[in-house]
């Protein structure tokens, strides 16, 4: 049991640093704007970021799910 | 495509392989006088002006050498893909660093190397792609809600992990307790390790109650911040007695929790009133941000707010007047409905005054500027407002009366328990005046009313209905008149073809087919009647100043407009327009006169069964409308409306409705224009149209997101209900305050008891609560 006694201060630096982690993202604006970024994640544009022999070849297929 | 310039728009999209925006885009409605403004000579002009450093001190900072950062504000974004649209395509310009775009606000922050490209070049490529941008300067007040918004976010997050962390440690003793396995030093410990996680809460999350509260105190007045505070404290204080001692309970999970809960209610509600305006580009999209000035040497573009008394200005037709002024030379129609509510467009010439912001509608006119800035009829409507508001009827503060009375009663008994027992037996005095402050904590009171109204505000909001300011609902429920502006709120703001009579051989659709030939040529509101019927093509047409258009379709020639200009191409004696109201159009061939158009503005198809509805709800429907034109009466009567004052300016609404509220009636007003601000402003609860200009939905009370006035009826049914459910929950709680307080008084709750019977009525509440986001049964279906 005397393990807590070490996890729980440990715990507490965790803490604070989220915290501060936290008021570091709010102020430089990263909570602005909480909208688009949920749309944004459903965007197909990410096509140059993915390894060309993991591309897919069905052309067709892909026009026809997003049509 | 409809015209040139969406081609051009969608050409350019396609072009930069950004077309995946048509997949994404959920509206297709693209701004169509955006883009014919964006493919203008004047705008590339204008554009140029963005260069020059002195224009771009106000809006640009230097980051360094080359670097230049600018905020801007969006015109014409719609959804998301608009963002991802933007900024993909401002990315992929040789020299530009970064762009971001804020959806909630419609702000974009760009960042480019000067020594690669201009401003205006990126503003011009902004415009390519159908949007329009706008220097963006935020304002002290903007500046101050920013601020207010980020501070509210740090709380609600230290609050969010203070609870988490707290409610583990809390857990984990609860169990050790129970199985009284756990050591008495650990016990400590992690007592101290709560203390240490709910300090920040208590402290820094916790400081608006605080603040609030000790306003309330010097004030004089109750209200619920105060015990809302004085629980957070005592409980806190005690926890921290008990820890510090090693005896006693601990209640730092009920502080976080009740921390955490209530700063959530407050932040939602803060959200919402941020969203429904953006102050800082209110007035943008009523001036012009530039002019043509007539100098000696010729006319030169400049910037608007450079103008000065005096200055000769030329505007265009279709463009707004950049200030007020006097006609000096020309003569034409313009467009005042904004600011006066006339639907129709008023004819000017010289020596009549025209006003700021108003549009120009047929042709060029030269005006001198008499008023500029601060002291024009727009910044004067603006000004009234701050002062409306200023003097708006404190309603919100009354709402929690009971509640007053309730914290002080308690303060009372609690302090005659403390000394009873500080006489009888010292050593539980503490302990059973803590059980009485706890047991009465007035967390399911302060918890009865916010509750109810966050999930009566969601549930509107899916219907429909955003409320900004907290007493809205109070005020739907209690509200006993209602009052409409005409234009743009009852009806549906622009003309419309309301009657075609014929007066030939020829059917109506082949008249309206004609006509709309013609009209497809024109500028003129009167034209955009037509717009959704225009089917071929006219030829060779000609604009007659204030008398109608001529033009020949399929080798005949044809003229629609005043009676007398058509009858003279037809060669006979010019008709009298029949009966009706509204505007009579005449229309007619080199022979003969082919018949009339009737355009008025349309009721919206649901007024009717909404007025009849709130009728049913006991409201008294009230109409106050500038229109002084038959119109007015007309449409008052097929609503069945019997208080009806028009021609009223918008000082004369504002008075109107204090006279209402004089005579002790609570007021709802429900408009959209630039004169109905005050009004709004000044009235108990305003709610303005979603096609009011930002402006109005900045100062009213809720927008009608759904532009749909049966939303209203709702609204009003559903704050009736959250009335009712607020005074279960109210009574739930005294009731149960009522049971517990002599228990807790006379010495048989232990403390530990008291926090798990205070819990329980607080969830009882916020389920009762809960109930309001079921949503209501549809009337209308």
């Amino acid at each position: 049991m005397s393990i807590v006694i070490l996890l729980i201060p440990i715990a507490i630096i965790l803490v604070s640093i989220a915290i501060w982690a936290f008021f570091w993202s709010v102020n430089s604006g990263q909570f602005d704007d909480l909208e688009s970024p949920a749309h944004s994640i459903l965007y197909d544009d990410d096509d140059e970021l993915i390894p060309s022999d993991a591309r897919r070849s069905d052309k067709p297929a892909d026009h026809q799910r997003n049509g | 495509m409809c015209c040139p310039g969406c081609q051009a728009v969608a050409e350019t999209i396609v072009a930069g392989g950004l077309d995946n925006f048509y997949r994404h885009r959920d509206t297709q409605n693209a701004n169509n006088s955006l883009i014919r403004n964006n493919s203008s000579e004047q705008r590339k002009l204008e554009l140029a002006l963005f260069d020059d450093p002195s224009v771009q001190s106000s809006f640009v900072k230097t980051l360094d050498e080359q670097q230049r950062e600018a905020l801007l504000v969006i015109e014409g974004i719609t959804c998301a893909a608009c963002i991802w649209l933007l900024e993909h395509h401002l990315r992929k310009q040789p020299g530009v660093i970064s762009a971001s775009v804020n959806m909630t606000t419609h702000r974009a922050r760009l960042c480019w190397d000067e020594s690669q490209t201009h401003l205006s070049t990126l503003l011009g490529e902004v415009d390519h792609i159908g949007y329009q941008a706008h220097p963006y300067q935020p304002n002290r007040e903007e500046q101050l809600l920013e601020q207010e918004r980020k501070r509210a976010v740090r709380r609600l997050g230290v609050a969010g992990v203070g609870m988490a962390q707290v409610m583990m440690l809390a857990a984990a003793m609860y169990a050790g307790d129970m199985s009284g396995s756990m050591e008495t030093y650990i016990t400590q410990f992690m007592r101290w390790a709560s203390l240490i996680l709910a300090t920040p809460v208590a402290i820094y999350s916790a400081r608006p109650f605080y603040n609030a509260a000790w306003r309330d105190l010097k004030t004089g007045s109750l209200g619920m911040d105060v015990p809302v505070s004085l629980a957070i404290l005592l409980a806190f204080g005690a926890s921290i007695w008990a820890t510090v001692t090693g005896t006693g309970e601990i209640y730092f999970d009920s502080v976080t929790m009740f921390t955490f809960f209530l700063l959530i209610g407050r932040y939602m509600e803060m959200a919402a009133r941020h969203r429904t305006g953006r102050a800082g580009n209110a007035l943008l999209n009523l001036l012009p941000t530039s002019a043509v000035r007539l100098d000696e040497d010729g006319e030169t573009l400049v910037p608007a707010n450079l103008l000065k008394p005096g200055d000769r200005v030329l505007v265009k037709a279709g463009h707004t007047l950049p200030a007020d002024g006097i006609i000096v030379a020309g003569h034409s129609s313009i467009d005042e409905s904004a600011l006066t509510g006339e639907y129709l467009p008023q004819t000017k010439s010289d020596g009549d005054i025209v006003i700021g912001g108003t549009l120009n509608v047929e042709h060029p006119i030269e005006v001198e500027v008499t008023e500029t800035g601060s002291d024009s009829r727009l910044s004067t409507i603006v000004r009234m407002l701050d002062q409306a508001q200023a003097e708006k009827p404190a309603v919100a503060r009354t709402a929690d009366t009971a509640a007053r009375y309730f914290v002080a009663a308690t303060l009372i008994t609690a302090a005659v328990v403390a000394c009873y027992w500080w006489l009888t037996a010292p050593e539980d005095a503490l302990w059973i005046t803590l059980s009485v402050l706890v047991v009465t904590c007035p967390c399911a009171l302060s918890l009865a009313t916010p509750t109810a109204l966050t999930a009566a505000t969601g549930t509107l909001r899916q219907e429909g209905l955003l409320i900004s300011r907290g007493h809205v609902l109070e005020s739907f429920a209690t509200a006993t008149h209602i009052v409409f502006d005409k234009t743009g709120t009852l009806t549906e703001g622009n003309l419309q073809i309301a009657e075609i009579l014929p007066l030939g051989d020829l059917d109506t659709q082949r008249i309206l087919s004609l006509a709309a030939a013609l009209e497809s040529h024109s500028e003129h509101p009167i034209a955009h009647a037509f717009t959704p019927h225009v089917a071929i093509r006219a030829r060779e047409v000609e604009v007659s100043v204030s008398q109608g258009l001529s033009g020949k379709v399929e080798g005949r020639r044809y003229r629609i407009g005043k009676p007398g200009f058509v009858a003279a191409l037809a060669g006979c004696e010019a008709p009298t327009p029949p009966v009706g109201n509204g505007l009579w159009l005449l229309f007619g061939d080199e022979q003969r006169l082919l018949g009339w158009f009737r355009l008025d503005d349309q009721v919206r198809p649901e007024a009717a069964s909404t007025l009849a509805q709130l009728k049913q709800l006991g409201l008294t429907p009230l109409m106050l409308t500038g229109d002084n034109s038959p119109a007015a009466q007309k449409v008052a009567a097929s609503l069945q409306i019997e208080g009806v004052s028009s021609g009223m300016s918008p000082e004369q609404k504002l008075a109107h409705l204090n006279q209402l509220a004089a005579g002790g009636a609570k007021v709802i007003m429900v408009g959209d224009g630039i004169n109905d601000i005050p009004a709004l402003a000044g009235a108990q609860t305003s709610v303005a149209m979603a096609g009011a200009t930002d402006l109005a939905k900045t100062n009213a009370d809720a927008v009608l997101l759904a532009n749909d006035l049966r939303r209203l009826a709702d609204a009003i049914r559903i704050a009736r209900k959250t009335r009712a459910i607020i005074h279960e929950n109210l009574g739930w709680a005294l009731l149960y305050n009522a049971l517990a307080l002599p228990l807790a008084a006379s010495g048989h709750i232990p403390p530990y008891m008291a926090a798990i019977g205070m819990s329980l009525s607080s969830l009882v509440v916020v389920g009762n609560a809960l109930r309001l986001s079921r949503r209501p049964p549809s009337t209308d279906s």
